[in-house]
This record gives structure tokens, C-alpha cells and sequence, in this order.
């Protein structure tokens, strides 16, 4: 089986990194749920990089089986080194007829200082195939780490009547860059997707969502929504988005809407003036900026998630 | 006891190197309400942020006493818990924070200050329902985000019940009845003067005299280029509905 699936999601060739994962890889995971199961709790991982001027390249499949579902959550963390180290990793996601997975992340590699000075280069390739009729994959993602992030977990809906969903926040703070989104290739018939995409920018940091939904000639019926919000906070963080839209028949429908907000000093003066703390202040407003996001995740990594914004952010603004 | 409640004395301040208040000198006691006015520009708002310490004005000289004491150097939370609050002229929207959520997290910062035992949602919902219907507002818009698509005449109802919820000292309206119609200015008024005691000071910010109507003023004071030129009783601020400001220059 794991011949069967193994570099099938994501061919060796893919990309640099993904070919230099396929080369290099020794560890990872592997998860099968069979058919007719429903996996009766959230899965776990924990991934740490330890030694300094290293790299990491572990591999998931995850394989869903006839009518099986599964929650799966990883965290990452890491030391802090004033070197950089990276972390290519490759997860492939295999979800066959009316099977679920849910992938939620919460990444927390080392940032760099406030300098911008070591972190992870975090460039990872992320990829599900929805193979048969009424599959769904899901992926949510909270992004707080990392000096450097390449990362666009996505979904091939190749079944009729597949489902594709991305949750994503990502935040950065100092120096950080992050690029992430998602890609939606719609291939089967009455496919649908769903991106929602939040990033929070803070210090002199760059994030940038950059997605494409691709309904492609025979998926006819395909529907797409997509909401990308940037809130800026200071006022030399830089906030892109970058949508790629194709839609190559014409019963299909995409809605694709955005928003740029800023945390603004009036807004947090409302707050004083009500004896209400610059830190719960902005906690507040985060947290209500994300919400449709963390219920999307496991109870406890959702309240995990609120704190360990609020903490990323601590003394970026006032 | 000393029934002043605030004093301001010889205040000069600036933004952005312009001078804003010149030799600005109020005094206001307990059961007191003034009633400030004066044309456009003349430096009503500014006062009034810088008496909630608001960061971007710039404190050239003078002093001011709260409750006896130089508030100067406080942050504007502790001006808050003190009991310092201010209507804002322009209240600000805060998407996705609940009003609910917001009122709490300000009664039980008081309350953390004043050593009260904080409140959970459910004794804070009983707190909040009782003093709605003051402003005749309905139970649906603690649901609601912190002034989001909010009417004018919402957004000042939200004020005046965050001032009676604070249970404040002293209360600064900044043309809290700007841009309200008669009915929503009855309703704001009925609360103002349900909220006054004789321990509280207000103080109003306004631009017509209909408010005056409503709420009696015990002093009425006419503001111009930074400081307080004239002033006097209600009687007054009919003279300047009838003359306008002109007439003070003379």
C-alpha cells in the first residue's frame, strides 16, 4: 500500500524540495484507516528540530480507506539558533469514497530574533487527493513560526461531488515572511471548495497568501468560495494577496472576496479609555479576526491557538 | 471633604508642534454639570481627549488634578479606573469583538481595580439587562460587534450605557447629541439625568442648546482659541443660539 500511494500525491519531481525530501527522507509517519472506521480520536504528532544548522525532511501519508474518518493534528517547535536550519517536508494525503480527513496544524518554529537573525526556513510541500466519489479533505493551519515560510497545502478533487477546504492564519511578526495558500484543482464533477484565509501582520514582516482554484473542463457543477482577510498591524508590515483563478467550463461558480483591515491606535485608545489593557485589547481583536478559523480546530489546540497569538505578539504594537 | 472633583490649571498643549489648548482653566465639583461650547476648531475635543490621556497631544505645562491628585502622568486605563470616562464624539468600530464581550472585560477591569470580585458572563448578563432598558436599547445588541453597522443614534446610546455601567465620576460627552434625532436625544437625556448624582460631575460637549433643554447645566462656558472666554449659566447658551459666537469678540 505504501508502495501503492507513496510519492503518488506528490511526485518526486515536484518541486526542488519535494526532490530533495525524496532523496534525502529516513523518518515520518504513516497512517492507514480502514475501510467502514471511524478513527475515534484526533491523531497527534509532534515535530521538534533540535541540532543547529540542520535540516529535517520526514514524510506523511495518510491514507483514508471506504467511509472512514480521521482527525489528524500536528505541532512544530523548535530551539532558537542565530543560524538558520530547514525543514522540507512532504505530506501526502490519500482520501478515498466518502472518507474524511481533517489535517490541522499549529506551527510554531523558532522566528528568528527581533532582527531577523536565524529561525527556520520552513518550505514544505503539502498535497490530498479527494480520489473517489463524496471524499473530503480538509486542512487548517495556524502559521506563527518560522523566519521563512513556502507553504500551500491543497486538495486535488478528482472525484465527482469531492470536497476541498483550507483554513489558514497565519501571523508574522519582526523580520518573518510567510507565503502561504492553497491550491484547488477541480476535476470531478459537482466538486466543491471552500478557502478561508486569514494573515496578521506585524513589525517590518511580509505575508502574502497566494492560492489558485483551477476547475478544470469536465468538472462541470463546481463551486468555489474564497475569502482572503489581511489585518496590518504598525505601519511597516506588508500584507499581499495573490488569487489565481481558472475556470475552464461554464456551469461552474467561484466567489472569491477580500479584506484589508489595521489595528489602529483609535481602536486601542476605545480600549483604555474603558480601562481595558493594550495586551487584552489586542487579544480581543485578534482572536475575533480569527474566530472562524479556531472552530474550526480541536478545543484544546483552539485555545492554545488564541494564547499563542496574543504571545507573538507581545509588545508589537503601543 | 473636598468636594472638587476635577481642577485644571494653566494647560498648554500642543499636537504636532501646533497649540491647541493656551492657558486652559476649568474647575468642576461634585454635582456639577458644564456645559462647554464654542465654534468649530476651538479645541472642545482635544480637551477632552487629553483628559483621557489619549498618547498623540503633548502636555507643554499646566497641571491636572482628578480626585486630588496629578493625573498627568497616568496611562489612560488608570484614568479610567479612577473614574474618568469619555463619550467619544466619533465611537469607534471593533469588528469581530462582541459588545457583550467588551463591556465585560470593562466592568471587571473596574472591578479588578476597585479589589471587587469579578463577574462571570451569566451575573454580568443580569448586571447588563438591567441597564439596557435605560437607554432603551434591546438584549439583541450585546450579540452584536462593538459599534459595527451601528446606527449614529446606536453608537450613542452605547455610549451613555458603558458610562452608566462604569458608574463613572467623571463623564465627558464629546457632542454626544450630534446627529441625533429628537426621539434618541429624549432617551439619552432621560439616562443622563437618571445617571447624575450629587458624588458625579459631568461634563458636556455640545454644539446646540436643545441638549440644554433636557439636562441642566449649572454652568455653561464658551471656548474659543484654546481656552474658556466667557462663561456663565443656561441663559447663556440661549444668548449664543440666538447671536452666535460673533458676538463675544466685540
Amino acid at each position: 500500500m505504501i508502495e501503492k500511494y507513496l510519492g503518488s500525491v506528490v511526485p518526486i519531481g515536484d518541486n526542488y524540495f519535494s526532490a530533495l525530501n525524496s532523496a534525502v527522507f529516513t523518518d515520518g509517519s504513516f497512517c492507514y484507516i480502514p475501510k467502514n472506521t471511524v478513527c475515534p480520536l484526533d491523531l497527534s504528532t509532534y515535530f521538534r528540530i533540535n541540532d543547529p544548522n540542520s535540516g529535517q525532511f520526514e514524510r506523511t501519508l495518510i491514507i483514508a480507506d471506504k467511509n472512514s474518518r480521521v482527525n489528524y493534528l500536528e505541532g512544530c517547535t523548535a530551539p532558537q539558533y542565530d543560524t538558520n536550519q530547514l525543514h522540507a517536508a512532504v505530506v501526502e494525503l490519500v482520501s478515498l469514497k466518502n472518507s474524511t480527513i481533517k489535517y490541522s496544524t499549529v506551527q510554531n518554529w523558532y522566528s528568528g530574533n527581533k532582527f531577523g537573525k536565524g529561525g527556520i526556513y520552513n518550505f514544505v510541500t503539502k498535497r490530498g487527493i479527494c480520489i473517489n466519489l463524496n471524499a473530503k479533505i480538509s486542512w487548517t493551519q495556524v502559521e506563527t513560526g518560522s523566519s521563512i515560510t513556502w507553504k500551500y497545502p491543497s486538495c486535488i478533487l478528482m472525484g465527482d461531488n469531492t470536497q476541498g477546504e483550507f483554513y489558514s492564519v497565519a501571523l508574522t511578526n519582526n523580520y518573518q515572511q510567510a507565503d502561504t495558500g492553497t491550491k484547488m484543482i477541480h476535476i470531478g464533477k459537482k466538486t466543491r471548495s471552500r478557502i478561508i484565509s486569514k494573515g496578521i501582520s506585524a513589525g517590518k514582516s511580509k505575508n502574502s497568501y497566494r492560492g489558485l482554484v483551477n476547475i478544470l473542463t469536465k468538472a462541470l457543477g463546481s463551486r468555489n468560495y474564497s475569502q482572503c482577510d489581511s489585518l496590518l498591524i504598525g505601519n511597516v508590515s506588508n500584507a499581499n494577496t495573490f488569487p489565481y483563478i481558472s475556470v475552464q467550463n461554464s456551469t461552474s461558480k467561484i466567489e472569491h472576496e477580500a479584506s484589508t483591515s489595521k489595528i489602529g491606535e483609535e481602536q486601542i485608545f476605545y480600549f483604555l479609555q474603558r480601562g481595558i489593557c493594550v495586551e487584552k485589547a489586542i487579544e480581543l481583536m485578534i482572536s475575533g479576526f480569527c474566530r472562524e478559523i479556531f472552530t474550526e480546530l480541536p478545543l484544546e489546540f483552539a485555545a492554545e491557538a488564541d494564547k499563542l497569538l496574543t504571545l507573538k505578539l507581545e509588545g508589537s504594537v503601543g | 471633604m473636598n468636594s472638587t472633583l476635577l481642577e485644571i490649571k494653566n494647560l498648554q498643549v500642543t499636537i504636532n508642534e501646533i497649540e491647541i489648548l493656551k492657558r486652559f482653566n476649568l474647575s468642576v465639583k461634585k454635582g456639577e454639570i458644564h456645559a462647554i461650547m464654542g465654534p468649530n476648531g476651538s479645541g472642545k475635543s482635544t480637551f477632552s481627549k487629553v483628559l483621557a490621556g489619549h498618547p498623540s497631544y503633548r502636555i507643554k505645562e499646566g497641571e491636572i488634578f482628578f480626585k486630588g491628585c496629578n493625573i498627568l502622568n497616568l496611562d489612560p486605563e488608570e484614568r479610567s479606573h479612577l473614574g474618568i470616562f469619555l463619550a467619544f464624539q466619533y465611537p469607534i468600530e471593533i469588528p469581530g469583538v462582541s459588545n457583550e464581550e467588551f463591556l465585560r472585560l470593562a466592568y471587571n477591569s473596574k472591578q479588578k481595580f476597585c479589589n471587587k470580585p469579578e463577574v462571570d458572563p451569566l451575573e454580568f448578563l443580569e448586571i447588563i439587562n438591567q441597564k439596557l432598558s435605560l437607554v432603551n436599547m434591546s438584549p439583541k445588541f450585546l450579540s452584536r460587534n462593538v459599534n459595527e453597522g451601528f446606527s449614529g443614534g446606536e453608537k450613542k446610546r452605547n455610549e451613555i450605557l458603558q458610562m452608566i455601567l462604569l458608574d463613572s465620576e467623571l463623564s465627558i460627552l464629546d457632542e454626544t447629541d450630534s446627529g441625533l434625532d429628537i426621539d434618541a436625544l429624549k432617551i439619552i437625556s432621560t439616562g443622563i439625568n437618571h445617571f447624575m448624582d450629587t458624588n458625579k460631575a459631568i461634563i458636556l460637549i455640545t454644539h446646540y442648546q436643545r441638549l440644554l433643554d433636557y439636562v441642566n447645566p449649572t454652568y455653561v462656558h464658551v471656548m474659543q482659541d484654546g481656552r474658556i472666554i466667557k462663561t456663565g449659566t443656561s441663559a447663556l447658551a440661549k444668548e449664543l443660539e440666538d447671536k452666535g459666537y460673533e458676538w463675544l469678540n466685540d
